[in-house]
């Protein structure tokens, strides 16, 4: 297993965004996480990169507890996320964006950063070729030296997936990667999602697209109210009386 | 009259610069008006005369002055840059979820902490800069230029340029806009934002260690509350670029140096120091981004 979600609760207050979640994911699988809005998947998606602190339970990525890690410790470990309302660095150039994630993967401690201040007129060729690949990758390349804020909205997600992509991570986490897209648009995510499949990625993903979520993923895990109801394959988690229950409201005759 | 001026204050505002970049850059990546920064300066200016001295009693100075002073200018920048860093560990990031309001007067006490430290140490009266080229310089149609305003002018022109290249080309360079812009991204593309926090503190205070021994040596006085002047006009030179913004605070340092010689040369001397702040009240009132500002988005 890559990565096991073992009991995991975070209570805001009162609030329990998530009570005792638990679920598995293997090397090379496609996973969704759908569920209500307000069924607390955005912030299962927060616990696993580190961006808040479960309350209990433990998150096992790679046989390590990451759970109580700072988020660029989980980074450079091998998980990486985009976000539901996109998150670039919008003054930034969009190569520059990919640049920052691969940078931050090479060396991190004080003194060799220090050590490698003067170094700045040979910025190394191979990164760049590597950044210039994601961003081919993903189908940006000719934009590569536009501000990424000026990108179209469609363009800027799949910019949140190059960077991604370049903290070479085993793990990705998607959230919503097909919201306000056209059919067309979420067309081509569903084959780059199964592309980055064929390079080996483990993919976690968010999404109220059913037909993008049934077509796409290997597993389904179904929250609501944080408390997971239901968790397998697309055609068993359809059909499950729970989850029809949990969006559509319970008949009354 | 009027050219001499100029040369002056480039001379004054390129002092103003190397000191607003401190504040810029901090606020830039943590939204925080450091006011211990002008003391750092001042403890650069201090150090001049203590390290300088010291190789004077060795007598190195007497032997090659250009090599003392060189080694003189390193170590101050070592050691400012080492209060600048343990300034950020002690009083800063245990705050660093606290209120915004907890860091900026723990800043307060971090800068009247350093101007005691140094009056009881060093004493509350006047140090005086050894002269090392005095008034010495060029007389060019009218206008007299020392080789101090020289050296003052071109190093900092230098370090303007090496800083930015340093922030638009390096790879740590791009790490600090990345944490400028959004701190927990940067953390989830793997950035160790603590790490980005030091070295800003370590670069900010290194050019402030260099102002203060350039004006030490430019006035040839130095004493405990020098800190608090240049510190608080170099601020208003922050301002008036647009807080946050680097080569806002670069214009804006040598705007505001241009402005206070030439007011003082035809308006009135008196006011010197006047001037700062009412450039500072008028920015504030008229636009508070700054020259180079942007309206700020809401972080969420």
């Amino acid at each position: 297993m890559l990565l096991e979600v073992r009991a995991v609760s975070k209570h805001f207050g009162g609030i329990r965004a998530l009570e005792e979640v638990t679920f598995s994911v293997k090397q090379g699988m496609i996973l969704s996480i759908i569920g209500p809005n307000g069924a607390g998947k955005t912030t299962l998606f927060n616990c696993l990169t580190g961006f808040m602190k479960p309350t209990r339970g433990s998150i096992i990525f790679s046989g390590s507890n990451i759970s109580r890690l700072p988020a660029d410790r989980i980074n450079r470990l091998g998980i990486s996320r985009t976000f539901q309302n996109i998150r670039l660095f919008k003054s930034m150039s969009v190569l520059e964006n990919v640049l920052v994630a691969q940078h931050a993967r090479i060396r991190s401690g004080l003194l060799p950063i220090i050590a490698h201040m003067p170094s700045f007129l040979n910025e190394e060729a191979s990164v760049r070729q590597t950044a210039y690949e994601y961003l081919a990758f993903i189908g940006l390349e000719s934009f590569a030296e536009q501000g990424a804020g000026n990108l179209p909205y469609g363009a800027q997600r799949r910019l949140e997936i190059a960077r991604a992509l370049a903290s070479e991570p085993q793990l990705i986490l998607l959230d919503e990667p097909s919201a306000g897209m056209n059919p067309l648009e979420t067309d081509e995510m569903m084959t780059t999602i199964r592309k980055m499949q064929e390079l080996g990625k483990t993919i976690i993903l968010i999404e109220h697209d059913m037909k993008f979520v049934m077509g796409i993923s290997d597993r389904i895990v179904v929250l609501d109210h944080g408390v997971k109801i239901a968790e397998g394959p697309p055609h068993e988690v359809r059909n499950n009386p729970l989850v029809i229950e949990a969006y559509l409201g319970k008949e009354t005759h | 009259m009027f050219f001499q001026q100029i040369i002056n204050g480039l001379t004054l505002g390129s002092v103003y610069a190397l000191i607003a970049l401190g504040y810029t850059m901090v606020y830039g990546i943590l939204e925080l008006i450091n006011f211990a920064h002008g003391e750092i300066y001042m403890l650069g200016a201090y150090l001049g005369i203590i390290i300088l001295g010291f190789f004077t009693a060795l007598g190195l100075t007497a032997y090659n002055m250009p090599i003392a002073l060189v080694l003189t200018f390193i170590l101050t920048v070592f050691f400012c840059a080492s209060y600048g860093f343990t300034m950020e560990k002690l009083a800063y990031k245990p705050l660093r979820q606290a209120p915004k309001l907890s860091p900026l007067i723990s800043a307060i006490g971090v800068s009247i902490f350093l101007q005691n430290y140094v009056m009881i140490t060093q004493g509350a009266t006047d140090k005086v800069f050894p002269s090392v080229a005095g008034n010495e310089g060029f007389t060019f149609a009218d206008i007299h230029i020392t080789y101090i305003q020289v050296a003052i002018i071109t190093v900092s022109g230098l370090i303007m340029l090496l800083l930015h290249a340093f922030i638009s080309r390096t790879r740590t360079g791009k790490a600090m806009r990345a944490v400028a812009q959004d701190k927990n991204m940067a953390a989830l593309v793997g950035i160790n934002t603590d790490n980005i926090i030091s070295i800003t503190f370590i670069i900010g205070s290194g050019l402030a260690a260099v102002a203060g021994m350039m004006v030490s040596v430019y006035y040839g006085l130095v004493n405990y509350s020098i800190g608090y002047s240049a510190g608080i006009k170099a601020f208003t030179a922050a301002v008036l670029g647009g807080i946050g913004n680097i080569p806002g605070a670069m214009f804006g340092g040598i705007l505001l140096g241009l402005i206070e010689s030439l007011g003082a040369a035809y308006i009135s001397s008196e006011y010197k120091d006047a001037y700062a702040f009412v450039i500072l009240i008028l920015i504030l009132l008229v636009k508070p981004t700054g020259l180079f500002g942007k309206e700020s988005e809401e972080k969420i």
